[in-house]
């Protein structure tokens, strides 16, 4: 499944700032961190403020802050503001949905399509902080050179 | 399985009160005195009465003797307030034995104070302890509560795709797909 970019970064956002509610972070620490444009995160994170999941802090050490609940807030709140799962409407079809072959291929997508929104409605930020640090913990286990009882490093066979 | 419903389902709401530090209700193994408060449990999430469902449940789970399968619930001071159930499945769909979790509930009164949390991690000793290294569960896409819980719980998509089909569609559609 592809996101759109608006999509990937204001979730790469949120979870920024929902990981440390009490810190503000600047737009251009996120853009820098996930190498995309400032002016363009802009107006993402002015989309998220305007729906009330940060806020702005201005002056010295501004920035944004979380203002949402980890704990309730799912990727699939965020996902909603920017992507479009609604059926198309009339005008908008695509050529050769309304033929058998294109109502099949139709009821085949929809079924990915309610997989993937039950998938983004089960998970809330703070489950995704937690799935990172798992992550996190299982990579800097993975690069611990392995050791043995005396603590010494052990040579793989 | 049977599982708890979302009366309000999750929005994204303000900041909430941290959570409270799980409650401690004794986790021990069913016993026949459980099974009135476990069926009106049931009864009040699902709205739908099945006592000799959880007759015949407390026949096949109940005996704590048999490892491979658990019927566990929590106590609160003599007051049952959740259940889960589980037993290890051995090469069912070609997986090698793994625990399945095929029912959990808590009472709605008692619950964001750690009781599922209590009971999974309950019987996933269980499952440890009958020689197990995977615990799965299936339920459904629309029971967000439930499935929020279980990822939370640090559980992903597995790699089983549960299918389904309508038999009477199936009767009419004799020249039904490969494989033959």
């Amino acid at each position: 499944m592809k996101l759109q970019k608006n999509t990937r970064l204001a979730l790469y956002s949120v979870l920024e700032f929902a990981a440390d509610p009490t810190r503000h972070i600047s737009a251009a620490e996120i853009a820098d961190k996930y190498e995309v444009s400032p002016h363009h995160l802009a107006k993402v994170l002015s989309e998220l403020a305007r729906a009330g999941l940060v806020e702005s802090v201005r002056g010295v050490g501004g920035g944004y802050r979380f203002a949402g609940n980890a704990r309730r807030l799912t990727l699939m709140d965020v996902i909603e503001m920017f992507e479009e799962f609604a059926a198309p409407d009339g005008d908008r079809r695509e050529p050769g949905e309304r033929t058998p072959v294109g109502r099949a291929l139709g009821a085949v997508l929809s079924e990915i399509d309610e997989i993937a929104k039950a998938t983004f409605r089960s998970i809330t930020l703070a489950t995704m902080l937690r799935l990172l640090a798992r992550q996190q913990r299982g990579q800097a286990a993975a690069r611990a050179p392995e050791r043995g009882r005396d603590g010494s490093k052990v040579k793989a066979p | 399985m049977t599982v708890t419903r979302a009366t309000q389902p999750p929005s994204a709401g303000k900041r909430e009160s941290p959570p409270r530090e799980p409650a401690g209700p004794a986790i021990r193994p069913v016993r026949r005195g459980d099974l009135e408060p476990i069926v009106a449990l049931d009864a009040r999430v699902t709205g739908l009465e099945k006592r000799d469902y959880w007759e015949s449940l407390y026949r096949r789970y109940g005996s704590p003797a048999r490892t491979e399968r658990q019927f566990l619930v929590a106590d609160a001071g003599g007051r049952v307030v959740g259940f889960v159930i589980g037993e290890v499945r051995d090469w069912e769909f070609g997986a090698p034995p793994c625990g399945w979790v095929f029912a959990i509930d808590v009472h709605p009164d008692a619950r964001l104070a750690g009781t599922g949390t209590r009971l999974l991690e309950a019987i996933c000793r269980g499952f440890r302890r009958a020689g197990v290294s995977k615990v799965r569960t299936m339920l459904s896409r629309d029971n967000n509560l439930v499935l929020s819980f279980f990822r939370s719980q640090g559980m992903m998509t597995g790699p089983f795709i549960p299918l389904e089909m309508d038999l009477d569609a199936a009767e009419s559609a004799p020249d039904a797909g490969a494989p033959r």
